[in-house]
């Protein structure tokens, strides 16, 4: 059903709309049969974030359930299951950086949230 | 090595101490121990609460089982007879011959009965031990009047006993005043006044002459001056004396009117004998208290170490509410020190007088009487016995604020030496030191220094030592919630209260820093919802929750949920239960009868959920907040309905006090049990509050806890009636939601509540902070706007959709994988996931 664009070599999915995220905290997507999280923070400069879904450390598929915040200057969500903050930019677990999760770039395009899948 | 034996003759507070001391000093020796009463120690001090409910067991200060563990060899019941210092054995009543190298004397004391005739009749009782206590519950059934003989601190205390079991309670006391020994005239008046006040009526200057049968009661007591006065019960408390018997009889050397005459190290005449506690005479004095008894124990079993202490006496200054006055006495109340000063202050209308007795220079405190007002005590006590300087003007040091009045001593002023804790000898120094050692909060001081375990009358001077010291190390007793917020929860509760704050991003844009995080998003969320009761999932909260409060229920280690419905009390009809059977069957999840009285269904996919609370709720069934820091269980036992001990109806108990508080959002979870009887089924001992009928109504536990560190509620308030009851509940919930922190229960809050249960009744019952209405509005209005969450969610379609697994699929998490395991499924393990799903692939 997605429709895939492919642009300068890059390819961007489209996920859903903007009315389908929640403010301030996350929804999951299936992206090219990953699961992948997504995060609206409406009042950012980017306000739409992606992270894969699994936790590594509890090992199940739900970054997308956890709580947005901060700490110190870096924005993050923190895993439901035991509550490590991962960087909504980069993916990186502060308490345990050996884990990152693969973060996804995003962009909005007239209300169509799109992840970047490839390039 | 070969063991040396000790045989310690006596098994009260002091006897108990000695042997806890030996055991935990690690020298090696084979204890025997040799109790005459017949169960083993227990807690003299708090007696008289045996009359406001608290079971014998809960007096208790270790059990046999205890004793035997820690290698102990004790018996009770048949006391020492005689002691053989020859063939260095003892031998007891029943003939028994215990052998030992050190023998330890620890028999305290019994209390006088003077020499009147007629002192020996049926309803003359004494006032020392459990069984005695038993002797007055049981007479006292039959009887109307009561008269304790002797008005000092002992005296007083059994004259409560009396006046909570409902009698007319006389005391009559040969000297002029009230607690001589303690109290200055001055005092002895006022406190005289406020116990007459309460309806005690008192007779001093009275010396009793003789007790004879009374025609309409049961006595007659005639005294001196001619007067007499009728009564059915006499309780003896005319002051105690050595129980020095077998040492008189072994020829030890005794004091001119008994006592076991002790040195520094506490022997006695015979170097293989010790004597310890009330039985033991030290520098002429025999030292009628507790603490000065504990530190005789330290040091005698101090003597077979290396490491010897010494017994040097011991301050006797006392803190004491008697009837429920204040009274304080330190040191010289009496002013006998030459040339003394003496700085006295009497309100006599709000019936407070306090008297300070200071060195002729006015540098030092020499000592003080407080009678209505103990709030300077601490202070007043640091200042005595730690010899500090006095201000230039001490009397500003016991006038009202309003007149000058200074405010009390700062911990920081205190020496490392100054005794904070005298029950258990804790020192500021030792406090510092359990601050170095890493403890960072004052429950963390407390378990590790056992500081304010005893009596408890330290606990508000312990706090600000603890506090003062973690603040000058610049360990700021960082009480703020998280970065983003510099306050705690208390404090964020009332901005959000007095500003009528309605949302997290208000909170924050006011108050705060940075996006929030998972500690504070949720503490205000919970806030939010105790004060305006919202139903949880608007979207401007939303992004506040757990998980678990987002998807109203909790999730489980492989990303699936947990279903509990409530099922209130643990009652349920036959027909709910197949509902519950069928609806699991239907979506093949896991059951399990909870250790909550209640059935829990695991294992529901999140896009599973609604369907399932759809069909639960269309059979009558409403969420069990199992996610929620809210209410989770009344337990409930069967009650009178069935069982044939039950005295009233605890299910129906179970059933109101549920339903009337479920939906409330508190800082941690709540729970909740009711028992039909003191059997005690439903373990409301255990719980955050706790019921248990009595024959006239309901007693009141509050602040227990199993979990992680188990606690015995305590016991609140006796035979309620079921509106007093719901009362004083309304208002201990709302007073904790209000003041507690983040994920503290009741029993970690208790036990950082300055001033303690004394205080949390004080508020509760007696409304010392005037707050008890608004408490029971605020409680009224939560209860009045309760919505079952679940029924709101699946009624709403734009709710709904957050119950997908993905935007933009309907598929579910293939990633979840189970087996079958007795016949019901569970999470498949990491290694058999990888194996199903390259199967399926
Ligand atoms: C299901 C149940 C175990 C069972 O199979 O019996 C259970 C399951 C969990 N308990 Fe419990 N507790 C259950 C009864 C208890 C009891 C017994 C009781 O209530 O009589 C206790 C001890 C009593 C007490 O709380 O004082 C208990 C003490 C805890 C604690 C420790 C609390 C403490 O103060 O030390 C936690 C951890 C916490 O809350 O921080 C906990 C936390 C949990 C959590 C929420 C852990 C988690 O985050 O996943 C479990 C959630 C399971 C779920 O999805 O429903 N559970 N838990 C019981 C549900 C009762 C119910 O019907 O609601
Ligand atoms: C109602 C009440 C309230 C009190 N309040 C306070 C207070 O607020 N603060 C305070 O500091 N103190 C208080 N006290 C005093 C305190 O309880 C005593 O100082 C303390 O209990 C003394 O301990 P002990 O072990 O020396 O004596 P006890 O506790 O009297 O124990 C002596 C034990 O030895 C046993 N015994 C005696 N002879 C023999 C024998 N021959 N063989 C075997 N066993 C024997 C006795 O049966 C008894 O069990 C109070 C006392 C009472 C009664
Ligand atoms: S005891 Fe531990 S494992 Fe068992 S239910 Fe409670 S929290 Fe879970
Ligand atoms: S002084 Fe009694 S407990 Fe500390």
């Amino acid at each position: 059903m997605s429709v895939v664009k492919i642009l300068k070599n890059e390819c961007w999915e489209d996920v859903c709309t903007l009315a389908d995220l929640v403010p301030n905290s996350g929804i999951c997507a299936l992206v090219s049969g990953q699961q992948v999280a997504i995060f609206y923070l409406p009042q950012e400069e980017t306000s739409v974030y992606a992270l894969h879904n699994r936790d590594p450390i509890g090992q199940a598929d739900v970054i997308s359930r956890g709580i947005l915040g901060s700490i110190g200057d870096e924005l993050v969500v923190a895993s439901p299951l035991y509550k490590q903050h991962f960087k909504l930019s980069s993916g990186v677990c502060l308490e345990q950086p050996e884990h990152t999760l693969q973060s996804y770039k995003t962009r909005v395009i007239d209300s169509c949230v799109q992840v970047l899948v490839s390039s | 090595m070969n063991e040396q034996k000790i045989v310690v003759v006596g098994n009260g507070m002091v006897g108990h101490h000695y042997v806890e001391t030996l055991a935990k000093s690690g020298v090696s020796a084979n204890i025997c121990v040799i109790g005459g009463e017949p169960r083993p120690a227990y807690d003299r001090v708090h007696l008289s609460e045996y009359f406001a409910g608290r079971k014998p067991e809960e007096l208790a200060l270790t059990t046999r089982e205890h004793y035997q563990e820690i290698g102990v060899d004790a018996h009770f019941g048949d006391p020492v007879a005689k002691i053989d210092r020859k063939a260095k054995a003892v031998i007891t009543d029943g003939g028994r011959r215990f052998k030992y190298d050190k023998l330890v004397l620890a028999t305290g004391s019994y209390p006088f009965v003077p020499p009147i005739p007629g002192s020996d009749s049926k309803g003359c009782l004494t006032y020392r031990t459990i069984d005695d206590l038993g002797m007055i519950k049981a007479q006292a059934k039959k009887a109307k009047v009561g008269v304790v003989v002797g008005g000092g601190l002992l005296g007083l205390e059994a004259a409560n006993a009396l006046k909570l079991l409902g009698m007319e309670t006389h005391v009559v006391e040969f000297a002029p005043g009230l607690m001589g020994v303690q109290l200055d005239d001055g005092g002895s008046t006022m406190l005289r006044r406020k116990i007459e006040a309460l309806g005690v009526r008192v007779h001093t200057g009275k010396a009793t002459q003789n007790i004879k049968a009374g025609t309409d009661t049961r006595l007659l007591m005639e005294f001196a001056d001619g007067e007499s006065l009728a009564t059915d019960m006499i309780v003896f408390s005319a002051g105690i004396r050595p129980s020095d018997q077998i040492a008189r009889d072994a020829g030890l050397e005794l004091g001119g009117r008994g006592g076991i005459v002790v040195d520094y190290h506490c022997r006695t005449s015979d170097s293989d004998i010790f004597a310890i506690g009330e039985c033991a005479l030290f520098g002429g004095m025999i030292y009628g208290l507790v603490a000065p008894g504990y530190r005789m124990a330290e040091a005698a079993a101090s003597q077979l170490s290396e490491d010897k202490l010494a017994f040097q006496g011991s301050d006797m200054s006392t803190k004491l509410k008697l009837l429920g006055v204040d009274v304080g006495s330190i040191g010289d109340a009496h002013g006998k020190t030459e040339k003394a000063i003496n700085f006295v202050f009497s309100d006599e209308r709000d019936e407070v007088y306090k008297r300070l007795v200071v060195t002729a220079d006015g540098k030092n405190l020499l000592g003080a009487v407080l009678i209505g007002d103990c709030s300077d005590y601490d202070s007043l006590l640091q200042y005595y016995l730690n010899e500090i300087e006095l201000p230039a003007s001490p009397e500003n040091l016991i006038l009202p604020e309003s007149a000058g009045g200074i405010p009390a001593l700062g911990a920081a002023a205190l020496p490392a030496t100054a005794t904070i804790c005298s029950c258990l000898n804790v020192s500021k120094g030792a406090i510092i030191e359990a601050i170095e050692g890493g403890c960072c909060s004052l429950g963390e001081v407390k378990t590790s220094t056992a500081a304010a375990s005893g009596c408890g009358g330290c606990a508000a001077l312990l706090k600000n030592v603890v506090e003062d010291e973690m603040a000058s190390r610049g360990l700021e007793v960082d009480t703020s919630i998280c970065e983003h917020f510099s306050y705690t929860r208390q404090e964020l509760f009332h901005m959000i209260k007095v500003e009528a704050i309605k949302s997290f991003a208000e909170l924050l844009e006011k108050h705060g820093k940075g996006h929030g995080c998972d500690i504070c998003k949720p503490a205000v969320a919970s806030i939010l919802a105790s004060l305006w009761n919202d139903y949880i999932l608007e979207e401007k909260h939303v992004g506040l929750q757990d998980t678990n409060d987002t998807f109203l229920a909790n999730m489980q280690k492989n990303g699936t949920y947990s279903v509990v419905p409530r099922i209130a009390g643990g009652e349920i009809t036959p027909d709910k239960l197949i509902v519950l059977g069928e609806v699991a069957k239907k979506y093949q999840l896991y059951t399990k009868i909870t250790g909550g009285q209640r059935i829990d269904l695991f294992g529901a996919r999140l896009e599973q959920l609604p369907d399932i609370w759809g069909e639960l709720i269309s059979a009558g069934f409403e969420t069990g907040h199992a996610y929620g820091k809210s209410l989770r269980t009344v337990k409930s036992c069967v009650g009178s309905t069935w069982c044939r001990y039950g005295q009233q109806d605890s299910v129906a108990m179970a059933l109101y006090v549920e339903n009337r508080y479920k939906g409330l959002r508190s800082p941690h979870k709540l729970k909740s049990a009711v028992s039909g009887c003191t059997r005690e089924c439903a373990e409301a001992q255990s719980k955050d509050f706790g019921i248990i009928a009595t024959e006239t109504g309901w007693n009141l536990y509050v602040c227990g806890n199993g979990g992680m560190r188990p606690r015995h509620a305590d016991l609140f308030a006796t035979d309620l009636d079921d509106e007093t009851l719901i009362k004083y509940i309304d208002r201990f919930l709302m007073f904790y939601i209000r003041t507690a922190d983040r994920l503290q229960r009741t029993s970690v809050w208790l036990d950082n509540l300055e001033g303690g249960m004394d205080y949390l009744k004080e508020v509760v019952i007696q409304d010392k902070l005037q707050i008890a209405r608004e408490l029971e509005q605020q409680m009224n209005d939560v209860v009045g706007t309760y919505q079952c969450e679940w029924r709101t969610t699946i009624e709403d379609a734009d709710k709904l959709k957050r119950f997908r697994t993905f935007v933009n699929s309907g598929e579910s998490d293939s990633n979840i994988v189970f087996v079958q395991e007795r016949g019901q499924p569970r999470p498949a393990s990491e290694s058999e996931t990888i194996e199903i799903l390259a199967k399926t692939a």
